[in-house]
Formats: C-alpha cells, sequence, structure tokens
C-alpha cells in the first residue's frame, strides 16, 4: 500500500491547521455562511437533509486495517455509530457538528486520510478496480497509476474551478469491475502489439441527468505520457466546458457538442504542445510508488483445497469468494447488504471487526467496492471458514454478491437534500421480497437512484430503478438492460413508474419473464437483450392492458 | 401557512422558528406569514441558524407540518432509522411522512 512522504503528510496536516481556523472563524463570526460554504465543501463537509455530512476519500479505495479502525472510531466518536460507504469508494458520515470537524480531519490525517476533493468542482477520488493486485486478468496493478493520478490532480491550480465535477477511474483489466466508461474520463491500462505498456482514454461519460458511455479517443498514450495526457483532455474541458448552465457543464456534454472527433482533434493539439513543456511526472516517482504496490509476501505451496461440508459456507464460498492470481488464496467480498438492511452502512464495530480480520487474513489489507461492499483481496483458502464465521457473527456473511439483494442504493431522501424520493426502503422491501431465491435467478444487478443525479447508478443497472417526484408524492421508474462492465449499457425506461408497493412488484415480474424465459447459462442480462423489453413490459404492465 | 427553517450552526441539525427561538421540533414551528425572509435575514446574521428558509407547512392534529414529504423527513428524521429520529419510540413514526 502507497505509505505517505514528508510531502504528502505536511500538505494534509497543513489543511487541518486551515480548515480548523477556517471553521473556528466562522463560529465566532468572521466568516458568513456564503463564504464558508465553499471551504467547508473543499473539506468534504456538506450541509445535508438532517445534519452535517463528512465525505472522506478512499483512493482508488484502498484501506489498511489502521485506516479502517480509524474510520469505525470516527464513526463512534463523532457519528452515530455508523458511516455508509458510497458508489465511489469513499465513506460518509451522516451526523457530523461543525465545531468537531476539524478533530475529525486531524484523527484521519493521523491514518494517512482526509476528505480534500470529496467535493467541489475539482478532480474527485480516482477509483480503481476492487481486486487490483489480487486478480489474475490484469496486466498490471492499477494503482500505482491511480495514485499517481492523485498526486498530480491534489491541488493542482489550474483544475480546482472546473466548469463541474470531475471523476477519473483506473482499471488494468478487460474485465471492467470500476465502471470504467461511464466516468468522466476512464483509464485502462494494457499493453500494445510491442509489450509496451500504455493507457487507453475514455473520456466523456457519465450518469447524471444526460447518461453517456465515454467513446475511446485515444487506444494507446505511452505509460510515461499518462499524466501529460490527462492534462490535456482537462485543459480543453477547463477551456471550452459549458459555465453558463449547470446541468450541461460535465466534460460528457462538451465531447458529445464538439463531437469526439473535434475534441480528440484538440485534446491531441494540446497534448502535443505539453509534451514540450516537460509536465510528466520524473519516472522515478513512478517506480517511487509502484515499489510500495509490490506483492505481499504470499506464501507458496498452500493448497487449493476447501472444505465445503458446511452447507450455507458453501453457498458464501459460490458467491462472495473470487479466485485469487496466487494458489492457495482467494478474494473475499463481504457483503454490506443483509436481507432488509440499508446498502452501504457499516456500524462501527464492524468495521473494526473487517479491520482485524484484514489484519489477521489478508495482509492488512481492505478495499471498498463502488458496489458498496468491502473486499480482503488476500486470503489464504485454509482461513475461509475461519474467516466466513467471524462475518457470519457480525452479520457480515451475507452470501449474495452481484445477487439481487446486492443492491447498490444511494442515500435518497431519508438522507440527502437534492433526492426526490427515497431509496433505500425501496431498496430492503425488494431484498426482503427476494430472500431465498437469490440462487435461483443467479446474477441480476440492481440499481437505485433517490434523484436524476443517478449517484445509484440506475442507468446502469441489469435492473434499474430510478425515484422521482410526482406532485409530492415519490415514483419510481423501472429501467431494463443496463450494464457497467466490459459491455456497458445505458438502461431503458419500461414505461409509467409506481408506488413503492407497485415498482417492487414491477421487479418481481420483471425476473419471472427472465426466469420463463431464459437459457442455459444465461444472466438476466443475457436474457433480456435476447428478447428485447417488450416481453417484459408486457407482464409489467400487464394489469394495466386488461 | 409559512414556516421557517434552518440548521443550527454548530450541530448542523434541522431547526425551526417558534416566534422566539428555534426548536428541534417542527410542532413548535409558527406560522411566519409575510415575515420569514426577514427573519431569516436576522437570525442568520446572528449566527442562529444557517441557511435558513421558508416552506408551505400545514395543520395537523399535533401542530404544524411540512407540505412536502421532503421537508417532513427532514423534521423527523430518516425513516430508515427511526431509533435516530425525534420519535425513536415510534415504530410508526414513519408514517408520519407519507
Amino acid at each position: 500500500m502507497y505509505q505517505y512522504d514528508s510531502h504528502d503528510q505536511a500538505m494534509v496536516d497543513a489543511r487541518v491547521a486551515e480548515f480548523r481556523d477556517q471553521v473556528r472563524r466562522r463560529l465566532d463570526g468572521s466568516l458568513a455562511e456564503e463564504q464558508f460554504r465553499p471551504l467547508r465543501l473543499m473539506n468534504g463537509l456538506y450541509l445535508q437533509l438532517h445534519a452535517y455530512m463528512l465525505r472522506v476519500a478512499v483512493p482508488y479505495g484502498t484501506l489498511s486495517s489502521a485506516q479502517m479502525t480509524m474510520l469505525g472510531d470516527i464513526a463512534d466518536k463523532y457519528d452515530r455509530g455508523y458511516g455508509h460507504f458510497t458508489t465511489r469508494q469513499n465513506i460518509q458520515y451522516n451526523w457530523i457538528k461543525l465545531e468537531e470537524a476539524p478533530d475529525i480531519l486531524a484523527d484521519l490525517a493521523k491514518v494517512e486520510m482526509h476528505a480534500i476533493q470529496t467535493s467541489g468542482n475539482c478532480i474527485r477520488n480516482t477509483t480503481s478496480d476492487q481486486y487490483a493486485g489480487a486478480i489474475a486478468d490484469e496486466v498490471v496493478d492499477p494503482r500505482p497509476y491511480a495514485e499517481l493520478i492523485r498526486q498530480w490532480s491534489t491541488f493542482h491550480p489550474e483544475f480546482s474551478f472546473l466548469p463541474r465535477k470531475f471523476k477519473m477511474a483506473v482499471i488494468a483489466s478487460e474485465t471492467d469491475r470500476a465502471a470504467m466508461r461511464l466516468h468522466d474520463i476512464g483509464i485502462q491500462i494494457l499493453r500494445n502489439d510491442k509489450g509496451q505498456l500504455g493507457a487507453a482514454f475514455y473520456v466523456g461519460g457519465g450518469m447524471g441527468r444526460t447518461p453517456m458511455i465515454a467513446p475511446c479517443i485515444n487506444p494507446f498514450v505511452p505509460i510515461d505520457q499518462m499524466i501529460t495526457y490527462s492534462e490535456a483532455c482537462l485543459r480543453v474541458y477547463n477551456r471550452y466546458g459549458r459555465r453558463d448552465n449547470k446541468y450541461k457543464a460535465r466534460i460528457k456534454i462538451l465531447v458529445h457538442e464538439l463531437g469526439k472527433d473535434e475534441y480528440t482533434r484538440q485534446v491531441e493539439a494540446e497534448f502535443a504542445h505539453l509534451l514540450t513543456q516537460g509536465i510528466e511526472p520524473p519516472l522515478a516517482e513512478l517506480e517511487r510508488i509502484k515499489a510500495q504496490f509490490t506483492d505481499p509476501a504470499f506464501a507458496t505451496g498452500l493448497s487449493d483445497a476447501v472444505d465445503r461440508s458446511d452447507p450455507d459456507f458453501a453457498v458464501w464460498l459460490d458467491n462472495n469468494v473470487q479466485v485469487h492470481k496466487q494458489p492457495g488464496y482467494a478474494i473475499v467480498t463481504i457483503s454490506l447488504k443483509p436481507v432488509g438492511g440499508i446498502p452501504g452502512d457499516a456500524s462501527g464495530d464492524q468495521m473494526r471487526l473487517m479491520a482485524q480480520l484484514a489484519r489477521a487474513y489478508s495482509f492488512d489489507e481492505l478495499r471498498v467496492t463502488h458496489a458498496q461492499n468491502i473486499v480482503l483481496p488476500h486470503v489464504r483458502k485454509a482461513d475461509l471458514y475461519t474467516v466466513w464465521q467471524q462475518l457470519e457473527e457480525a452479520g457480515l456473511g451475507t452470501p449474495n454478491l452481484d445477487k439481487i439483494g446486492d443492491i447498490i442504493a444511494c442515500p435518497g431522501l431519508d438522507y440527502c437534500s437534492l433526492a426526490n424520493a427515497r431509496s433505500i426502503p425501496v431498496a430492503q422491501k425488494i431484498s426482503e421480497r427476494f430472500a431465498g431465491r437469490e440462487q435461483e435467478i443467479g446474477e441480476l444487478k440492481l440499481k437505485i437512484s433517490g434523484c436524476i443525479n443517478a449517484c445509484g447508478h440506475h442507468h446502469a443497472g441489469h435492473i434499474g430503478i430510478l425515484g422521482v417526484d410526482r406532485k409530492g408524492v415519490e415514483n419510481y421508474q423501472l429501467l431494463l438492460g443496463g450494464s457497467e462492465g466490459a459491455d456497458t449499457s445505458l438502461g431503458t425506461i419500461t414505461g409509467p413508474g409506481f408506488n413503492e408497493e407497485g415498482i417492487v412488484d414491477a421487479v418481481e415480474k420483471a425476473t419471472s419473464v427472465y426466469l420463463a424465459n431464459r437459457h442455459a447459462g444465461e444472466r438476466f442480462l443475457d436474457t433480456y437483450r435476447r428478447i428485447g423489453m417488450a416481453p417484459f413490459k408486457d407482464a409489467i404492465y400487464a394489469k394495466d392492458a386488461v | 401557512m409559512k414556516i421557517l427553517t434552518g440548521n443550527d450552526l454548530k450541530t448542523g441539525a434541522v431547526t425551526w422558528w417558534t416566534g422566539e427561538g428555534w426548536s428541534l421540533h417542527v410542532a413548535e414551528a409558527v406560522d411566519v406569514g409575510d415575515q420569514g425572509d426577514a427573519i431569516a435575514a436576522r437570525e442568520n446574521a446572528a449566527r442562529r441558524v444557517v441557511s435558513p428558509y421558508v416552506i408551505d407547512g400545514e395543520t395537523a392534529a399535533d401542530g404544524p407540518r411540512p407540505a412536502h414529504i421532503k421537508e417532513r423527513i427532514r423534521a423527523l428524521g430518516p425513516t430508515v432509522r427511526l431509533d435516530l429520529s425525534l420519535k425513536p419510540a415510534d415504530p410508526a413514526a414513519g408514517n408520519w411522512v407519507i
């Protein structure tokens, strides 16, 4: 894992001291709210529906046990005993007191964490593949490149006031586990025919009110020019992105309105200029970073055998454990989606338990996934049963990864001041409705957003649900056919929306159509793509047609 | 009716104008008529509230109630964590927002 050097620590410590002074001035009246608001937002502190909310960055989703322990301690000491892991691999606390916010940032700084650039029109936390460094299908570990981007983008003076927020994701495998093409810039690290390492740039993706899949504007940028190319992409956006209309300010609109070819031409021209300026970080810095992402000291000669005699354990194995690149090891995903629970929420005790398990069984590492789960990336197969038993005891052993109960849901109207409808109660009802049938249904990614901003990724769900406000009443639209993997697609709205009970029934009808029509081995998404919308629509709205 | 709401500067807690000060309980709110903006400006300047604004309210059995569901959830707390709401002992409290 990356360890702060003296520069990193000094910058974060200085920011904590600066914010402490800003809070003091706000409380004594030296700063008005309109002056203070942009300052607190730069430190991830929002004023949400019920209280101040603090969003803490988890760079590329990687945490040490000490960091996860601190997150749990903060939940207990400063919040109400829990936190919410988000779709951008971050964590949010919902009940923060302004006067305590500087102390929280100081505690975070002790474990090399912060909340810088988790809000505002800047480059946000760079996300990555939660299986990085553990999965066999990656070309390289993408995290050193994400870390390089983190260092480049942090406090970047030119990109601190972009037309709108900016999200980047870095992966290094064909299997996209980070929704890469639904980011402002998605980067895939790959090798060309000559075996050289480079970066494919996908620019102009995103969800929100105008969902777009990022086109590839350059299939191979040499890896030692990745930052320069990123700078060129941002420069063109910063120069021409629309600042007159918030809803048209994201880079996806610029790429769409200019057209991919013209945007690319401008980026290439800027890139050619920047190459003469020598802005790329020295390779020695990348090598310094890479040295901190070397494999842990895996044991060799371990057996791959796992005793499956406990049937509940076997179900969990089949659902939540992935093949590791190292024989004798496995990747464990801890579901934060218990039946009827709140997707992404974890208590302070649960966070500390996960930290303990990481320390004891996973080389001190954890990952946050964009699907709001937690990963132990390097667990010996011989330890899986012990790990599972401890997870079960803590309510963390739900065997539902990528099943219908593994729902992505934004905080919705229960917490978010932007939301139009509640997301969590819908997620809870669906997970309860389908409890016990998840294995029969198989892979089905269901995602719920409480407003058109799409923090719950509803556009990319095999089944997506969008909550809207219909004359002051919550209403839910149903979408089918979205995906965020290597086969990225955007869902299509089925038709008129439903109330809270009706949307659960509609999901049930959609799954029934799938079960009645699926061919062997087909996922819900495969069947939908083969038979199209019509049979689903007929079933979902059958009552209306009579 | 018009009721005035905002957040407590230090804690961020949702508060309601009672005519004399700020309360956590919307039932104690008063109809501010056309005085909401003036009260908001005065209270904001005195740092007794953050980001105050006027909303539509209606009269319910137990006092004023926000007209819109978003403000009702704001007044109660998250419906999925009623233990953290202002009515932690009432398992049916969520019905109040619907």
